[in-house]
């Protein structure tokens, strides 16, 4: 974070990025959503690529994020924003583009599109906010949802017998060739948010660099439908989400390493 | 530049990147293949973008994406496919983007068949997607008239800053014939102003079809409807055989329109005054020279490679002051000329001054 002096006796030592427009957003109290697009705008500012990135926000809760960026952005369709950045970024191949999308508009409706985008090594960047549940619909049962997980439409819990297991998308498309950079990380305390900024940090350089298609997933919280206090949504990610989807490396090419 | 022997989909498909077509995305399907097989060579050479998505539902959303840069950009399928492009259809009109998609319809409904047809009609020029809008809809008869209609489509899709589809049929795309093609276009340089470049050095543009308070979205939905009025008032295209003094007007569109043409050119000589009305814009459907030829003809008989689509706006047209009648096959099946001069005749023939009723079809059956 910049340090700007405001005059002798005060220090500016915390202020919105840049990259964030100066306005109210919609999410709930304690949803991590709002960690994710500060540490995003965070890293495009210290990158410098404000002026040359193209956002394209999904449907799910941070539908508005084309706006809550101040950047040129767009708004694709449920689970198509890889195919949409796919259109931006082969006609302007010298431009940022970056999908952020949720579980439910990535791993469910948008599978297709997000397998492909990576096999085709497309040159994107996806922030991959998993919250195990689908937050803007009101807390219906997603891919990622956990065995036993009780939602609005696995009243019961996700009965596994049923409705099979939760998708494991870093290690889906970490087994393709055209992904080079797709890493799991988590928001649920400051030494993760830090290393999930790096993450980014790395994943835009990638990009920068031509090297193919990076993801950065986000273990994140949605107190809202969870049920639970934003502390509590925090533990649930540590103690319930993180057993089951691993933080980690899962594709890291050689070129990517000396980055 | 003279004439040379095109197939229906090349024509298209080279007029498209003559037009400057800069990025094309599509997926394969019969009978509008070669139309992506030529776009892959082509726009390679010519280091334009060109891209096999992995389904109807990928190509047209990569074809938002790259209509939000500002580029003339487009795909082409047939009726399966172009079912599976709803959503993103909507998702353009939505996001008041230019673009031009070419349906090589086909048999249906379902999986159907491989054979040409005219079945999309309602799905193509009632909206193409859910929502309160209309696609302009150009209908070519002939590999000349599918090479100048793409060319035109590009020209009213950046006017409009709206989608133009191309409805050819499986006739249109796969058939052979004398045409010539226009010259090379350069592709465009400069980028509209609501482009997605990058914000530099201005505020950032966003591109969505989002307005969550009912009032917004309704003031975008009468934004839509005004342009759509000022298309309905503009680019009504058509053209007119032997309407001058015909008492049966027979209308049909594309490959329909065409083998109508020679029914109607056969009832001429046997003294039947028979006049054909071929619609060349689908949406919108060229109403006011319709109704104006309501009040001079006596019956209509529409001919279609359907159940009957297009007959619901030429009864909207002519408004219920005269009889029309309908002549189709469907599922792939090509109506023969003498099927429609039948049907020529039998309306000819509850007509009073439509006279020449014994056609050479009639003398055999007789
Ligand atoms: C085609 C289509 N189907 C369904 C919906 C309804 N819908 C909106 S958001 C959403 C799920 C979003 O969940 P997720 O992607 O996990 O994002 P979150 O809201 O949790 O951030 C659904 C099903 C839609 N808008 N479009
Ligand atoms: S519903 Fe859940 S994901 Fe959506 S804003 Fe609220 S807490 Fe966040």
């Amino acid at each position: 974070m910049m340090t700007t002096t405001l005059n002798e006796t005060s220090t500016l030592v915390y202020e919105r990025p840049h990259s964030l427009a100066a306005c109210n957003t919609n999410y709930c109290p304690g949803c991590t959503h709002g960690v994710a697009h500060r540490l995003l705008a965070e890293a495009i500012d210290e990158l410098g690529l404000r002026e040359r990135t193209i956002l394209v926000a999904p449907v799910g809760c941070s539908v508005f994020a084309y706006k809550y960026f101040n950047m040129d952005g767009c708004e694709a369709a449920h689970g198509r924003a890889p195919a949409m950045a796919t259109g931006v970024k082969r006609v302007q191949p010298d431009k940022m583009v970056i999908t952020y999308q949720g579980d439910g508009d990535l791993a469910s409706i948008g599978m297709a599109e997000i397998v492909h985008a990576a096999a085709r090594g497309e040159n994107i960047t996806t922030i991959f906010v998993n919250n195990a549940i689908y937050g803007m619909t009101g807390g219906q049962m997603a891919p990622t949802s956990l065995p036993g997980q009780k939602t609005t439409s696995s009243p019961f819990g996700r009965d596994t017998i049923l409705t099979g297991y939760p998708v494991r998308m870093s290690e889906l498309l970490s087994t393709l060739d055209g992904a080079t950079y797709i890493v799991r990380r988590s928001l649920h305390d400051i030494a993760n948010i830090r290393k999930a900024k790096k993450a980014i940090l790395t994943a835009l350089k990638v990009q920068m660099n031509g090297m193919g298609f990076s993801m950065v997933e986000l273990l994140s919280s949605c107190p809202t439908n969870w049920g639970l206090e934003p502390v509590e949504a925090l533990h649930w990610i540590e103690n319930n989400m993180i057993p089951a989807f691993p933080l980690g490396d899962y594709k890291v090419i050689e070129e990517v390493r000396s980055l | 530049m003279a004439k040379e022997m095109l197939k229906g989909n090349i024509a298209i498909a080279e007029a498209a990147v003559r037009a400057g077509v800069e990025a094309y995305f599509g997926y394969p399907i019969t009978p509008q293949t070669e139309l992506l097989e030529h776009m892959s060579r082509r726009m390679v050479e010519l280091q334009r973008v060109f891209l096999q998505a992995e389904s109807e539902v990928a190509a047209i959303n990569m074809v938002y994406g790259a209509a939000c840069t500002g580029v003339r950009v487009m795909t082409s399928s047939s009726s399966p496919g172009f079912s599976l492009m709803q959503e993103g259809l909507s998702y353009i009109a939505g996001s008041d983007l230019p673009c031009v998609v070419v349906d090589v319809m086909r048999g249906g409904p379902g999986l159907g068949n491989i054979l040409p047809s005219q079945g999309d009609y309602f799905q193509i020029t009632r909206s193409a997607g859910h929502g309160d809008y209309h696609p302009i809809v150009l209908a070519p008869s002939s590999v000349q008239e599918a090479i100048d209609l793409t060319t035109l489509a590009f020209d009213l899709a950046d006017q409009y800053r709206h989608i133009v589809i191309v409805a050819a049929d499986g006739l249109i795309g796969q058939m052979m014939e004398p045409a010539e093609l226009p010259p090379m276009q350069s592709v465009r340089t400069n980028r509209p102003d609501w482009a997605l470049t990058g914000a530099d050095g201005r505020q950032p543009n966003s591109i969505a079809s989002f307005y969550l308070k009912a009032e917004e979205e309704e003031a975008f939905n009468q934004k839509i409807q005004n342009r759509l009025h000022e298309i309905r008032d503009a680019e009504q295209r058509f053209i007119e055989y032997y309407t001058d003094d015909c008492e049966l007007l027979v209308v049909g569109y594309g490959s329909a329109g065409r083998i109508a043409l020679s029914a109607v050119e056969t009832a001429r000589d046997n003294g039947m005054k028979v006049g054909l009305f071929r619609p060349l814009t689908l949406w919108p459907f060229p109403e006011k020279r319709l109704s104006e030829l309501t009040d001079m003809v006596g019956a209509c008989l529409v001919v279609e490679m359907s159940a009957g689509q297009m007959i619901e706006d030429v009864r909207l047209a002519t408004g219920g002051q005269i009889p029309v009648g309908f002549y189709g096959r469907m599922g792939g099946v090509i109506p023969m000329p003498d099927e429609i001069l039948q049907a020529i005749t039998t309306h000819c023939r509850q007509l009073k001054h439509c006279e020449g009723a014994f056609t050479p079809l009639e003398r055999v059956n007789s």
